[in-house]
């Protein structure tokens, strides 16, 4: 049942299949696994759209998801937030059913492997800069960085990349220590205990998944809204808040 | 004592140690963080919705930290890069 063994910290080190130099780890599979799931699901989701008032349970079911994660991103993001929506929406989707399907047995989150995470939070570091630089334009967007005074342009830069290795290590870490929890607690009481933490589980997923779109939206509204609290502080003459 | 099994030595004592001090920190915040939000949520039971997400990015944020110490520790009881290289040596 259990995929990856306990000294094994990352499903990287799974090699399912390997044919030559391209190896087939259980990162991979899985991360292809619940991508087809989503394209498929959302494939035939949409296929039946309507705008009666009698809507398919599924239509339902994914407004319901969709309209929540909007209104979400529109209480961060004051204005314009539906530019954001695909690429936040994207995100928690991926990470909300990597984590969740680990009820299934024999399924290893592909959000518990390094690489995964990393590649999830490098995306967010790329996408910070493009959507500050579409909002506000090269220039002022190159001027937050210098924004109290020059000494504080290399905090900045630091910042950037600290922020994406928390982003990282905060998602790698949450979903795999949880595996190894329930790992430990199966070899110490099998029988019970271990389903309790594995519905603790789900909960965790799901607030990671929460965390990290938040958080990659905070990211993104504070590059690229910078400018437009300023004047709005100069408006209202309101106290500077940090 | 020979190399092996001060590094055997070394890396478990110092994972425990990383997660015993490690967890003090954070277990503290949190706790000042919930703390706070319990009595904002009491005095002010409207703006719950704001304060719990709010409460929920903070601990997040929070816990990292506690989580870094984890998976140092993990690394080094289980992936211990100066283990193999010993090991390594000791064979090769």
């Amino acid at each position: 049942m259990e995929i990856v063994a306990i000294n094994q910290i990352s499903p990287d080190q799974v090699i399912l299949f390997q044919w030559g130099w391209i190896v087939i780890n259980a990162t991979l599979v899985y991360t292809w696994a619940v991508m087809g799931l989503l394209v498929a699901g959302s494939i035939l989701i949409t296929r039946g759209l309507t705008q009666d008032r009698t809507l398919s349970r599924w239509q339902n079911l994914l407004e319901v998801i969709l309209s929540n994660v909007r209104s979400e991103i529109r209480e961060i993001a004051k204005d314009g937030g539906d530019s954001y929506f695909p690429f936040i929406g994207t995100l928690f989707l991926f990470i909300l059913f990597s984590n969740l399907l680990t009820f299934i047995p024999g399924y290893v989150a592909p959000t518990s492997a390094l690489s995964t995470t990393s590649a999830l939070a490098v995306t967010v570091f790329f996408a910070v800069p493009l959507f500050g630089i579409t909002k506000l334009g090269i220039i002022e967007y190159l001027k937050e960085y210098f924004r109290p005074n020059v000494i504080f342009f290399p905090f900045h830069v630091m910042g950037e990349f600290s922020r994406t290795l928390a982003l990282a290590v905060r998602l790698f870490g949450n979903l795999m220590s949880h595996e190894k929890v329930i790992a430990i607690l199966l070899a110490v009481t099998p029988l019970f205990f271990p389903i309790v933490m594995q519905a603790l589980g789900l909960l965790i997923g799901l607030i990671q998944a929460y965390i990290f779109a938040i958080l990659a939206m905070v990211y993104i509204a504070s590059a690229s809204q910078a400018h437009e609290e300023k004047e709005h502080k100069e408006k209202k003459h309101e106290p500077d808040r940090a | 004592m020979d190399s092996l099994s001060m590094v055997a030595m070394a890396s478990i004592i110092t994972a425990g140690l990383c997660m015993a001090i490690g967890s003090i920190g954070p277990a503290l915040g949190q706790g000042r963080a919930v703390h706070s939000a319990l009595s904002s949520i009491a005095q002010q039971p409207d703006e719950r919705n704001s304060l719990t997400r709010t409460l929920f990015v903070g601990l997040a944020m929070i816990e990292s930290i506690a989580i870094y110490c984890f998976v140092i520790s993990m690394i080094l009881v289980f992936a211990n890069p100066f283990w193999t290289y010993i090991v390594k040596k000791a064979g090769g």
